[in-house]
């Protein structure tokens, strides 16, 4: 792709909705890509070297012994329990609460098991940061816990590991270090307290790669104390985001998205009133970005200059504004301007990875508007001496390790040796230590490195606690023993310590009913795993008020950064979030929300940077700053800040299990402690060679098939409308003001002839018609979804080179569109499932009846049925079928068998697969009904996977022949719309248009 | 030029082609007979671990297939009952047979007896026993006169056109849910008459699409 082209293709005016940049370019490559419809090697039979006839003649011999073996039936067994189990039924659904906690954040779950073994995570609904719902990391997380290359104990693992720990002389803990990632469980800390007053002089780290210190110390120099920040993203009514991906991945709980979308869901007419506004300022494209009103990209480290000029123009610093951009003038002014009229009701919020001062800025400018206290609410952090977290903190333990005066390291978790930044010898150093233990959940850099490698138990498979930030606490509760005979870290620490009660069991429950009444303890413990929540009183908001004159004292001693080359962002990965999930199909192939990207990272640049150093999509470059130095493949991102390079956390795991293995780019190889999340001065130069990149952007209806002469047939009025997707708007979108004014103006996006349909209708009888609604606005593309439908319906992943061939199998597939120019873009984001048409496509072109309406509306798919013509596939206007190519099950590990889901078929190579709207939940919830007396179903009784777990709400599914049902009253509103109706398809799946609130002032 | 070949040779090879041709329709006649689920299936009677006895337990004594497989009613599956459910008489009646030694090892070390599987269905079938016995579907429509078999063995053909027919018309083989269990029940009047009553009473509405049983 020519960058030229790019420049003068990103002209233009009105709305332009594109997903690469060859198309905004209109580059002779894409046209042949959009005529293919599928991607060129998607249909091609692979042979290596073996002919046409060699593959007949293999066909012909298998037959033949095919049919030899059938003569006989092969015996099966049927293995009953022994003793029965009170109320258990083989092959029911049962589900236990239990909790995550990752990155110091803890979610609520709800754990689906069938016959002993955890088959999906949803959210617990009874937990205030879940509220049903779970993340896309969360619900991959259940993969984590049958991957094979995970750390197992031998036999004499844990007996050697004991009789070793006798031998240790550890006197008052001079040389004991413990290292564990950020501490969530109430047990462990008082197990710590313990720990810490027996040794005196031994010390505990918290180091992980995404850490929340920052944070604590902008309270600091706020406040002059620690302080747990609870943010209300519902009671905010214009938010201005400092670089933070609340609704991405600076959070690993749902809980922002559910909150700040419930201000983006358009229910009734009173819900127009209601609507927020958000001001992003961030240096890559992020969701949060993605879902803003207003964006300004700015490099990482020039937002701290923004946050500052903010807090001067709030008059809450003196000072003056460094104005010496226009664009940037007019964004700071209006969003000045919305947040001084927002009052209480403005938040401003930034993230873990700006530096202290900003976190400092963000109390102070929230205190000055008056929303301190209301949106955000502050309440007494724990605090612990001899606790030390941070990236100083390893620094200094790595001091220690070299200087030899540490005797026992003690590593819980985690992989500090692949985390820990390059400018920090914490291997090498790893080797002085006479001792050095690591409880590790997989084999990784750091179990390669220490003497004493343990198993550490998955949280599915070990009793422990967590409580968030706010103080509600849970209990995490086992759904299945330890696979690999691991133990978790509290057990390991008794054991070190010497303590009475070494059983994680025991350890929990103690420290839990040790605080109830004794009369009540077993009814309370038991309650309390029922519903995953341990009731306690709400902590007292504390009063502080921010000290102006010492943030301004701070914010004139921060160093004035000098811009020198090319400044390196580092974010969490949203597959492989900090490396723990590199081993994680699952994740792997989940398409990042904005880049698209699977099986890897890339050096995210922007264009006009990528057209200064004369790079391509694909390049190897080499980022170096004196002696560090990584080497990675560009990836162009439209709407990325100039002179920025953005590389995800996470990749090019050197030891690791077979999934993961050198998949992508090490960013840590030039992380840097004194530029850890934003890092100046790096040279770019290019290596000669090139990579391949495996991106889904282009699948599905990116490609308009223009073949079709739809376009020009149905050609809606304007130029400008021509303009948007070739005249067919599959994504629909208008701001509050323009939807006030004129209701239809989503209707009249697209003036449909008159449509005749060769078919008879369908009559809607029979008491269910089954339908739904996607609400755009609402939609964050937070990928939750496609996880669920992912875990729920046993979709394979199929690896990076099927992927680039375009042969994914996602059910559900999130596309994003750009709007707007390349340098400045707006994203959408819109989720495309199977649309259960009426006058289904596929149906008609298929020759065995493989695929054919049920009649409660749906298109039913029938694998035994499906002899694999791809016919539909072919057909089908939203390519939302998927073809098995080859047998992707079949090749995994054995053990991954136990994550399916028993009431889908597991598909074999060679039949169509698509999304079914969860069919075995309908036909559950049938039998079900008809099981007490034939009752009918009742209105959300019925959750597909996608909808259960949406943070957003977006999905509503429901019954059409209800007009009470929530999906019937919402297809009622005049924002609801079809995809390509034109084509009267007539689906059943319709989506919401977005609705979008810019400030007038800076324009749409 | 001199024929190669005499004559006759013509005969030969006719005759040939025809024992061919016989063959290959009679193969295939064969196979597609010997690989229908009606002959393959139907009267599969392995030997089971334990020689237990359905004869005795569920004719002759009288109990309700219920008190073993009581999962029917609640759950998809109509679970082989637990080594535990036959401990409940076995404790007591002949508590030494030896005939009884795999149950009671079982018992004592937690292992499963490795019953083998009958009535098996492909694993993109998904038969749902709560529907059908809550409904009034007996056990004897589908498993036969288990009361009399001494050892099990595999009475219908369980294939799809089997379940088609009594989903397109299950009053033959609708009965009052209490009578589900008893196998030699006798009507005293017309059986379809009786399903017609009790489907229309309780509204049942088999599924025909293809969704109902495979997902």
């Amino acid at each position: 792709m020519g960058l030229i082209s790019i420049k003068n293709g990103g002209n233009q005016t009105g709305p332009r909705y594109w997903r690469t940049l060859d198309q905004l370019a209109d580059t002779p490559q894409f046209r042949d890509w959009m005529k293919r419809e599928f991607p060129e090697s998607v249909t091609e039979l692979e042979m290596d070297g073996s002919s046409r006839r060699t593959v007949l003649k293999l066909m012909a011999a298998s037959f033949g012994l095919a049919g030899l073996t059938a003569c006989s039936r092969p015996v099966e067994h049927i293995f009953p329990i022994s003793k029965n189990v009170e109320n258990y039924a083989p092959g029911e659904a049962y589900f236990y609460t239990t909790i995550m906690s990752l990155g110091g954040q803890v979610a609520g779950l709800l754990v689906e098991t069938h016959d002993g073994r955890p088959t999906k995570i949803e959210g617990n609904p009874d937990h205030p940061f879940s509220q049903g719902a779970a993340t896309a990391l969360a619900q991959a997380s259940l993969l984590n816990l049958y991957d094979p290359d995970r750390v197992r104990a031998g036999e004499g693992t844990w007996p050697k590991f004991e009789a070793f720990v006798k031998t240790l002389n550890l006197g008052d803990g001079g040389g004991l270090r413990f290292l564990s990632e950020s501490v969530t469980s109430p047990s462990l800390v008082a197990l710590r307290s313990e720990t810490l007053k027996k040794f005196p002089k031994a010390k505990w780290i918290e180091y992980e790669s995404f850490q929340r210190n920052n944070g604590r110390e902008g309270a600091m120099i706020a406040f002059g104390q620690p302080v747990s920040i609870q943010t209300n993203f519902d009671k905010a009514k214009v938010i201005l985001a400092l670089d933070s991906d609340f609704l991405g991945l600076d959070w690993t709980t749902p809980l922002p998205t559910k909150q700040f979308s419930s201000r983006r869901r358009v229910e009734t007419e009173q819900d127009l009133e209601k609507l927020n506004r958000l001001y992003s300022v961030e240096s890559q494209f992020s969701i949060t970005g993605a879902n803003a009103d207003h964006r300004l990209r700015l490099q990482g480290s020039d937002i701290k200059q923004f946050a500052i000029d903010v807090a001067v123009k709030l008059g809450a610093i003196p000072g003056m504004p460094v104005l010496n951009d226009d664009r940037r003038t007019k964004f700071l002014n209006a969003a000045v301007k919305d947040l001084q009229a927002a009052g209480p009701e403005a938040l401003v919020i930034t993230s873990p990875r700006q530096p202290p001062i900003v976190h400092a800025l963000a109390f102070l400018m929230n205190q000055k508007l008056g929303s301190l206290g209301n949106v955000t609410t502050l309440t007494k952090a724990s605090t612990e001496d001899r606790v030390e977290a941070g990236v100083q903190a390893l620094s200094n333990l790595t001091g220690e390790l070299n200087s030899g005066q540490v005797s026992t390291l003690v590593i819980l978790g985690g992989n500090p040796a692949y985390t820990a930044p390059a400018d920090v010898p914490f291997v090498a150093a790893m080797s002085k230590v006479a001792n050095s233990i690591h409880l590790s959940p997989d084999e990784n850099e750091t179990t390669a490195a220490v003497k004493w490698a343990l198993p550490e138990a998955h949280f599915l498979e070990s009793w422990g606690d967590g409580v968030t930030a706010t103080g509600v606490a849970s209990i995490q509760q086992p759904v299945i023993e330890p696979i690999f005979g691991g133990r978790t870290s509290a057990e390991v620490v008794a054991l070190i310590v010497g303590s009475k009660v070494t059983k994680a069991h025991d350890i929990v429950k103690t420290y839990w009913t040790t605080q109830w009444p004794a009369a009540e303890r077993d009814k309370t413990w038991r309650k309390v795993l029922n519903d995953g929540v341990i009731p306690s009183k709400a902590p007292e908001p504390l009063k502080l008020t921010a000290d102006a004159k010492k943030i301004a004292a701070a914010v004139a001693a921060e160093p004035k950064a000098a811009p020198s080359g090319v400044e390196i962002g580092f974010v969490p990965s949203s597959a492989a979030w900090d490396g723990r999930y590199a081993n994680n199909g699952w994740m792997q192939e989940a398409p990042d929300p904005m880049t698209k990207l699977v099986w890897g990272n890339g050096a995210l640049i922007s264009t006009a940077t990528a057209r200064a150093h004369d790079l391509r999509d694909g390049d190897m470059i080499s980022l170096q700053r004196g002696s560090v130095k990584v080497e990675a493949a560009v990836f162009l991102a439209p709407g990325h800040a100039d002179n920025t390079v953005t590389l995800s956390l996470g990749y090019g795991r050197e030891r690791c299990g077979s999934v993961g293995r050198d998949v992508g780019f090490n960013a840590n190889k030039i992380r840097t402690s004194g530029g850890f999340w934003y890092s100046p001065g790096f040279e770019i130069s290019k290596t000669g060679k090139t990579f391949e990149h495996a991106s889904t952007v282009e699948r599905g209806l990116g490609r308009f098939p223009e073949s079709h002469g739809l376009a020009a047939r149905f050609k809606a009025g304007s130029e400008q409308d021509a303009e948007h997707m070739n005249g067919r708007p599959v994504y629909r979108e208008t701001t509050i003001e323009e939807y006030r004014q004129n209701p239809k103006i989503i209707e009249a996006m697209n003036e449909l002839p008159e449509l005749h349909s060769v078919y008879p209708e369908r009559a809607y009888d029979g008491e269910y018609q089954w339908g739904m609604t996607i609400d755009l606005g609402a939609c964050t593309g937070c990928n939750a979804c496609v996880l669920a439908c992912q875990a729920e319906n046993n979709v394979p992943i199929v690896g990076k080179a099927q992927v680039i061939r375009g042969r994914e199998m996602h059910w559900l597939r999130m596309d994003r569109y750009y709007v707007g120019s390349e340098d400045e873009p707006r994203a959408v984001e819109q989720p495309v499932p199977c649309m259960q048409c009426e006058n289904a496509p596929c149906e008609n072109v298929c020759p065995v009846e493989a695929t054919s309406h049920s009649k409660e509306g749906l298109n039913d798919m029938v694998y035994n049925r499906c002899v694999g013509t791809r016919y539909c596939a072919n057909n089908c206007p939203f390519k939302v079928r998927h073809f098995n190519f080859l047998n992707w099950h079949r090749y995994e590990a054995e053990i991954l068998s136990m994550v399916y889901n028993p009431d889908v078929t597991v598909r074999m190579r060679g039949v169509m697969e698509k999304c079914t709207y969860c069919v075995q939940r309908i036909q559950e919830t049938h039998i079900k009904a008809n099981v007490e007396g034939h009752r009918p179903i009742r209105e959300g009784e019925i959750l597909t996977a996608c909808q259960q777990t949406c943070p957003a709400n977006a999905i509503v599914f429901g019954n059409l022949n209800d007009p009470q049902s929530k999906v019937s009253k919402l297809k009622k509103q005049e924002r609801n719309y079809a995809m390509l109706a034109e084509l009267d398809l007539k689906p059943r799946t319709t989506y919401l248009a977005r609705l979008r609130n810019p400030n007038p002032e800076l324009g749409v | 030029m001199a024929a190669v070949f005499p004559k006759s040779s013509d005969l030969i090879l006719k005759i040939a082609g025809a024992v061919v041709g016989l063959g290959a329709v009679l193969g295939a006649t064969a196979y597609a007979y010997y690989s229908y689920p009606t002959v393959i299936d139907t009267g599969y009677q392995p030997v089971q671990p334990v020689p237990y006895s359905h004869k005795l337990h569920a004719g002759d004594l009288g109990l309700d297939c219920f008190y073993c497989h009581y999962t029917v009613y609640k759950a998809a599956f109509a679970a082989v009952p637990p080594t535990q459910v036959c401990m409940n008489c076995h404790t007591k009646v002949k508590d030494q047979s030896p005939r009884l030694e795999l149950v009671r090892d079982s018992f004592r070390t937690g292992q499963p007896i490795p019953w083998v599987h009958i009535h098996r269905l492909p694993d993109f079938v998904f038969f749902n026993h709560e529907a059908h016995v809550t409904a009034g579907v007996s056990c004897v429509s589908c498993h036969g006169r288990i009361d009399q078999m001494v050892e099990v063995h595999q009475e219908k053909p369980l294939n799809m056109a089997f379940c088609i027919a009594c989903h397109s018309d299950p009053a033959p083989n609708i009965r009052s849910p209490e009578l589900v269990t008893k196998l030699d029940w006798v009507p005293d009047r017309d059986p379809r008459a009786i399903g017609e009553e009790i489907v229309k009473q309780k509204h049942l509405d088999p599924p025909l699409n293809c969704s109902g049983c495979h997902r």
